[in-house]
């Protein structure tokens, strides 16, 4: 049952008896002052901002409400799914895109040298008040990663082998881009009088495929084909990144027709779907053999067509 | 690549016509694909805040634009002050931080107390 810890109402500030309006008020209040946006660098309000939104989901829905008073549920398993905030993207290269209404606050006049100083102690790795043996973080260490195509689309595990003999295993997670660095939190540099030690950053390549192409979330594989599959249809074998399906060729199909395998792509990743497979089609006539040779000596085709018609057009 | 209808479909009770709405008063900047508007995490994010802020923190859209102003302006500048902290990091020897961390802590004063004005030099 619940424990004091996990107590809605006690994470809300409000007793049993209170009503569906104070429930709201108090979360309202809650919200105002807790939220992770609005407390850059305060990494407990994150913590605070989940614990009274999710009495707040148990609270404000009567039904929820009226189990919970009963002892049929507890508010442990109301957890919300995971949230990134605002805050995670605001500060970082991406975060540029909505500085611009910030034309007026180039310089740092703003705020206090309290929250200044509150800054630069948690910017800086370094850290440490008067006189004490200032403690300092490791230095994160850059690395490169070169992963096949195939591992960055489906997601993989690597072992890397530091300079220094250590060896470290990175999670490649599916769907990785080229030039994406993972941070591996504490197998950087170590810290100085006790300090933690910095990240590894590791930053990825792609090794390119023979024969698949990326684009986004996409992969784009050119498949050939004989002229018999493409004029009369076929069902044939191809290869995706995880698997070989079987897919159907519609007949009268050419070079340059293209199919789609829905979700043969990157695999889901990260609240993304799966990306699809593009099957470009190629036509391979092959070794020609005097039966073809005959039948196209013969051959009148009802709609004759000039394959080169643009280019002398363009000329 | 996200699309207006999949972040409606992500946050629920956000109506269309509201995120347009929001998308023409650019407090959401996503990209564009033609004619359609194309939205990176960060994007998301932001709505999901703005979305907060207009329900849970009862702000009407006329306070709105001051508010995010003012959360940008926030950003920007924690984001320059990060960037400084790494230059200097970076141009330096790990001593040098030391000595700026020591002046800065100096300047500012014990944590909670009001500090000297920095001096120049």
């Amino acid at each position: 049952m619940a424990n004091n810890n996990n107590d809605p109402y006690k994470a809300l500030g409000v007793g049993r008896e209170a009503t569906a309006g104070d429930i709201r008020r108090a979360y309202r209040k809650l919200a105002k002052k807790h939220h992770p946006d609005l407390n850059p660098g305060n990494k407990a309000a994150e913590e605070k901002f989940k614990k009274i939104s999710v009495a707040y989901d148990l609270l404000s829905d009567p039904d929820k409400r009226a189990r919970f008073d009963r002892g049929e549920i507890d508010a442990s398993g109301q957890e919300r799914p995971e949230r990134h905030f605002y805050r995670g993207h605001a500060e970082g290269t991406g975060g540029r895109r909505y500085a611009g209404g910030a034309a007026g606050a180039e310089g740092f006049g703003a705020g206090s040298q309290e929250d200044l100083g509150d800054i630069l102690g948690e910017f800086f790795r370094a850290r440490g008040g008067h006189g004490e043996p200032i403690q300092m973080r490791g230095r994160d260490q850059a690395y490169q990663l070169t992963v096949d195509f195939l591992d960055a689309v489906n997601g993989a595990t690597r072992r890397l082998t530091l300079p220094d003999g250590r060896t470290l295993d990175v999670t490649i997670p599916p769907g990785v881009e080229e030039g994406q660095v993972l941070r591996l939190r504490g197998q950087g540099g170590p810290g100085l009088n006790g300090g933690p030690p910095g990240d590894a950053l590791i930053e990825i390549g792609i090794a390119p495929h023979p024969y698949f192409r990326r684009e986004g979330n996409d992969v784009h594989l050119e498949l050939p084909v004989t002229l018999s599959e493409a004029a009369l249809g076929a069902r044939v074998s191809v290869p995706t990144p995880r698997s070989s399906v079987t897919m159907t060729i519609p007949k009268h199909s050419d070079t340059g027709t293209r199919l789609r395998l829905r979700g043969r792509g990157v695999a889901e990743h990260g609240g993304k779907p799966a990306g699809d497979e593009y099957v470009t089609l190629k036509v391979v006539i092959g070794p020609v053999d005097a039966a073809l040779e005959n039948f196209l000596r013969d051959w009148k085709p009802e709609q004759p067509t000039d394959p080169r018609r643009s280019l002398t057009e363009a000329a | 690549m996200i699309t207006l209808e999949r972040v409606c479909a992500m946050i629920g009770g956000l109506q269309r016509s509201e995120l347009e709405r929001w998308i023409a008063e650019d407090w959401v900047q996503p990209d564009r694909r033609g004619d359609e508007p194309v939205f990176d995490e960060i994007d998301v994010a932001r709505v999901r805040l703005i979305v907060d802020l207009r329900r849970d923190l009862q702000l009407d859209e006329e306070a709105l634009p001051v508010v995010l102003s003012l959360i940008d302006q926030l950003y920007a500048a924690r984001r320059r002050m990060r960037l400084l902290c790494r230059a200097i990091e970076e141009a330096g020897s790990d001593e040098l931080t030391h000595v700026v961390l020591r002046r800065f802590s100096e300047q500012a004063g014990p944590a909670g107390a009001p500090g000297e004005p920095p001096r120049a030099g």
